[in-house]
């Protein structure tokens, strides 16, 4: 077999097995640094010996074994640890071990990753590391951090699950829900990181990282809703940018988008209502999917149920209010029953920050350019672009600066 | 009387230590011990995780806030200790959160750095 097809091979499990390795590593002793450390070694192996011996019936087992070898190797150089239950550990990796603890291993890691213990803003990153094994300096670039301090957050973050004594074990029953969500939010995290602006490397880990939570947590419906939300949203990929400008949803061209994962999304919103409890409203991410689904259906009715978007946010308003969800309502009011009630609902909007709120500037511009209020709208359009981050939105935003100038003139 | 020792020092004082000064320190801490215990007045001595592996929690204001990192604000100070012997943080969070001072003011959780040295 080949160097390259050894290094591809390698490389593949290493992705589909990354977290599960690293939290089958971690979990008795919590100390995850140790853990990244012995499979990197146990990756260099492979790469050194499966070009000549071919490739193992099951890498990852083999990989497993060679990383715990080598962590006890390093365990007993390292004079100031002590290993208490090592042996232990090491009888079962010369067994394989049935399917099921190794996913239950993974949820663990997410779980720890969440821990109420650590720090909000680092639980996303530390996901991504730990469970997809991305390099710091890729975080930093989504997180716009320098890539020594994102490094040294993690570390950080590491050393603490250790040392704390943080456990790799299933939340108690009282705690799980909150607990899930916090698992929830990280995910999140991972896509509306970058989902626009970004290389879009991250966005499709952070799919892959959804991926992985539906697969270990089947049941619950908010986990299968994200799960639906971020696919529906990955589906439009290659829809949502055309020649460096912004096309907002309504307007993306249906060709474009990724059928099969439109489907699968669909599906999986599916199974999340099926497994809610009967009469009980859908949560956010639920909701949240819904309305993408809507979206979504427009590649095959044509046109956008503006109707059924304004109830799903009117539904998302009472589940989870958010500054984005009061604007997102009043753009879809202002398509549903007309400009001058898209601008009535801005009106009743009482969020802190809404004046610097992107967003609500280019709805009232778009309501105010529909009802013909020129030159109010030029200036809303202005203010959004003054507060615009991304190249893309900013460039459609000067498009529709640029055809008021026309109407103006 | 019984009285409790707080022990204060600058954590980069001990970033650069090597394996043998850490010998070195475990061995002027048991010749402490040692005679505190000699003399018959040690009841108990801990050696702690650094600050920034600490976890807060508070029930003060009614809701239940855990944060990652030590106690940081001025207006409380210290006031006493427990000590307590659990498998994890999970079950040191919850004893924390029947601590009666979480009520009106925070608990801030160290582990034993005793069996990590």
């Amino acid at each position: 077999m080949s160097r390259d097809s050894a290094q591809a091979r390698a490389e593949d499990v290493a992705r589909a097995a990354y977290g599960k390795l690293i939290a089958m590593l971690a979990s008795r002793s919590g100390d995850i640094i140790a853990a990244e450390d012995a499979l990197a070694d146990a990756f260099l192996a492979a790469l050194r010996t499966w070009p000549e011996r071919g490739i193992p019936d099951k890498p990852e087992a083999w990989l497993l074994t060679v990383a715990r070898n080598r962590r006890t190797d390093q365990a007993r150089r390292d004079a100031r640890l002590v290993i208490t239950d090592e042996a232990n550990d090491m009888a079962d990796a010369q067994g394989t071990e049935p399917e099921e603890t190794q996913i239950d291993e993974r949820l663990k890691l997410l779980f720890v990753c969440a821990h109420p213990a650590i720090d909000a803003g680092i639980r996303t990153p530390l996901m991504l590391q730990t469970v997809l094994g991305l390099e710091a300096e890729q975080i930093a670039k989504a997180f716009l951090l320098k890539p020594t301090t994102m490094a040294q957050r993690l570390v950080r973050a590491k050393k603490k699950i250790k040392s704390a004594g943080i456990p790799f074990v299933m939340p108690e029953r009282e705690a799980y829900p909150d607990r899930m969500d916090a698992v929830l939010e990280a995910v999140y995290g991972a896509y509306a990181v970058d989902w626009l602006e970004g290389d879009g490397d991250l966005s499709h880990e952070a799919y892959f990282l959804s991926s992985i939570l539906a697969e270990l947590a089947p049941d619950n419906p908010e986990a299968l809703g994200l799960t639906a939300l971020i696919g529906f949203i990955e589906a439009r990929r290659d829809a949502r940018v055309d020649e460096g400008v912004l096309v907002p949803v309504p307007e993306q061209d249906t060709a474009l988008w990724d059928a099969r994962l439109i489907e699968r999304s669909v599906s999986i919103l599916t199974q999340a209502s099926l497994r809610r409890t009967p009469k009980r409203m859908p949560a956010r991410f639920q909701l949240e999917a819904a309305i993408q689904a809507v979206h979504a259906a427009r590649s095959v009715t044509g046109k956008t149920d503006w109707r059924a978007l304004s109830q799903l946010y009117h539904g998302l308003m009472h589940a989870y209010p958010s500054i984005g969800a009061a604007v997102g309502r009043a753009a879809v009011v202002a398509e549903d029953a007309g400009p001058s009630e898209g601008l009535k609902m801005l009106q009743l909007i009482a969020y802190d920050g809404l004046e610097s709120y992107q967003p609500f500037h280019a709805v009232r511009a778009q309501c105010l350019a529909e009802l013909g209020r020129v030159a109010e709208a030029a200036e809303a359009y202005a203010r959004a672009v003054s507060l615009c981050t991304d190249q893309p939105s900013r460039r459609w935003l000067e498009t529709k600066i640029a055809n008021l100038r026309k109407k103006m003139s | 009387m019984r009285y409790t020792f707080l022990l204060y020092s600058d954590p980069a004082m001990s970033a650069d230590m090597t394996p043998e000064d850490w010998v070195e320190s475990k061995r002027v801490f048991g010749d402490y011990i040692a005679a505190l215990q000699e003399a018959g007045v040690f009841i108990d001595t801990d050696w702690l995780h650094p600050a920034d592996t600490a976890t807060t929690i508070t029930l003060a204001g009614g809701e239940k806030r855990v944060q990652d990192g030590p106690f940081a604000e001025t207006k409380e100070t210290l006031g006493g200790f427990f000590a307590i012997e659990v498998k994890d943080l999970d079950e040191a969070l919850k004893w924390a959160e029947r601590c009666p001072v979480v009520h009106y003011g925070k608990v801030e959780i160290r582990a034993s750095a005793m069996d990590s040295v």
